[in-house]
């Protein structure tokens, strides 16, 4: 099982791309998914929605994998609050 | 089928309140971009646009009457002005039927739009002013034309996004072609600068931190723009028996859908728009030597327009000149087009190329001759301008110099 941070990322994208969450693991390419440059836009509005953060264009730009996308949350969630990148 | 002269330009953007100023500045390589002054940056990851500077309304319209027009039909009416005073027609020629308006317009008055929606949500005012609709109406400015030079013959507006004005100005060109009218009013205006507008593109991520570079390899996204361009168009015999200057002719048009992704643009759809432009002025594309580019300095768009030029011009593509004057002017979205055809019959006309500004590096997926930086003496037969919209709907006009 992924770790709950993980797991709300997952979820995140399963929900913005109409597709059951079973689908999407941290492995899962953007292409299986059929996610497209518009697509990842989308998922990025709703995962700055989901932890009340901010992702800076540039580091939106370098993310090229579903794993890439979850460890720039993590950070990005650890800048604003140190405890809840635990998941809690 | 009627020969068509452009015989009267106008322009207000982010280089100038006139066609002389925009010229100059195009000319120059200089850029109106800037630090934007008519909404809160604080507010914005993006900091910079082209705005139309020092721009006060009552300089222009009454106040009464500036109350009434939302700031992108404001634009519209002034370069319509420009235009037709720049024609020699004699405006009061103008009030009957023969003479058509066709302007284009992505988001119309949405600035009076935004306004209205703050009282509405954010003051809590419960109520939002009566004028909203009136301002906020696309077809706002070509109202506000026919109304001002009392022209009763056929007036609307198109909303294709960014191909808004291309689309205008090749239905004003087939009408007065085909005989539909004797004199055409057509271009497009264009007011982006809302804070809900401005936040919807910040969304997007596809609008530069830094400035608009086409074709650059180092490019971050486009640059925003306002302001309104219009042209008169008229018969050429007709132009020529009133002895009318003609600063060029429109030769061809042509339109395609992409059929594909709502933004991501397509190589196909672009190279089909340009050679049916081609097809329908019997152009042969050996003979085009600029084309002022659609070239919005976005990831995507840059590689996919260089792929459709290539295709469409083969070989010759490798001796033909482009640049993208959003570099400058920025993109101004329904009055891109516009601003660009202004840009392009002066450049026929003068024999100068205006360059790509804020160029730096190369792109090999951008491998054209993109007139980096500096400005170009060229006498060119026949020029091309590329308007692609998201929503993959894509027009092409084509100018031919008049000797």
């Amino acid at each position: 099982m992924p770790d709950p941070l993980t797991q709300r990322v997952l979820s995140c994208i399963a929900a913005t791309q109409r597709i059951s969450p079973e689908k999407v693991t941290i492995d899962s390419s953007f292409q299986e998914l059929g996610i497209d440059s518009m697509d990842g836009i989308n998922i990025l509005f709703a995962l700055e929605n989901e932890f009340d953060i901010t992702i800076p264009d540039e580091q939106a730009k370098q993310i090229r994998s579903i794993r890439e996308m979850v460890e720039g949350i993590q950070k990005l969630v650890a800048e604003k609050s140190p405890a809840k990148a635990q998941g809690q | 089928m009627r020969r068509v002269a452009i015989t009267g330009i106008g322009v207000i953007s982010a280089l100038g309140k006139n066609a002389c100023e925009f010229w100059s500045a195009l000319e120059q390589g200089r850029s109106g971009i800037a630090p934007l002054e008519t909404v809160d940056r604080s507010k914005l990851r993006f900091q910079n646009g082209a705005e139309v500077h020092g721009y006060n309304p009552i300089d222009h319209f009454e106040e009464k009457h500036a109350d009434f027009i939302d700031r992108f039909a404001q634009f519209g009416v002034i370069a319509a002005r420009e235009a037709i005073r720049d024609s020699g027609l004699d405006p009061s020629s103008l009030d009957n039927e023969s003479t058509t308006i066709i302007t284009g317009s992505c988001v119309g008055g949405q600035c009076s739009e935004d306004q209205g929606f703050v009282e509405l949500y954010q003051k809590d005012r419960g109520r939002v002013h009566p004028l909203t609709i009136a301002r906020t109406m696309a077809n706002a400015g070509a109202s506000h034309i026919s109304m001002e030079f009392g022209i009763t013959g056929p007036a609307y507006t198109i909303s294709t996004a960014c191909s808004s004005s291309n689309h205008a100005i090749g239905q004003a060109y087939w009408t007065v072609r085909n005989g539909g009218a004797e004199v055409a009013i057509t271009g497009g205006s264009e007011a982006v600068f809302s804070m809900g507008f401005l936040k919807a593109w910040e969304a997007m991520r596809v609008i530069s931190p830094d400035t608009c570079r086409p074709f650059s390899k180092d490019r971050t996204g486009m640059i925003l723009g306002e302001g309104g361009a219009m042209l008169v168009l008229e018969p050429l015999d007709r132009a020529l028996a009133r002895g009318a200057r003609i600063h060029a002719e429109i030769v061809g048009f042509g339109m395609s859908a992409d059929a594909g992704h709502i933004t991501q643009p397509s190589v196909e759809g672009a190279e089909r728009a340009i050679r049916s432009a081609l097809r329908d002025g019997g152009v042969p594309p050996e003979q085009v030597g600029y084309i002022n580019a659609h070239g919005t300095a976005t990831q995507l768009n840059d590689p996919t327009e260089t792929a459709a030029i290539r295709a469409v011009f083969e070989k010759h593509a490798d001796r033909l000149a482009i640049s993208s004057t959003k570099s400058m002017h920025g993109h101004a979205l329904g009055a891109a087009g516009a601003l660009e055809a202004v840009a392009t019959i002066l450049a026929l006309r003068k024999g100068v190329l205006p360059p790509t500004a804020g160029f730096r590096q190369a792109d090999p997926d951008c491998d054209l001759d993109i007139i980096p930086n500096e400005s170009r003496r060229a006498d060119v037969e026949f020029a091309v301008s590329n308007s692609f919209a998201f929503g993959g709907l894509n027009a092409v006009l084509a100018f031919r110099r008049h000797a």
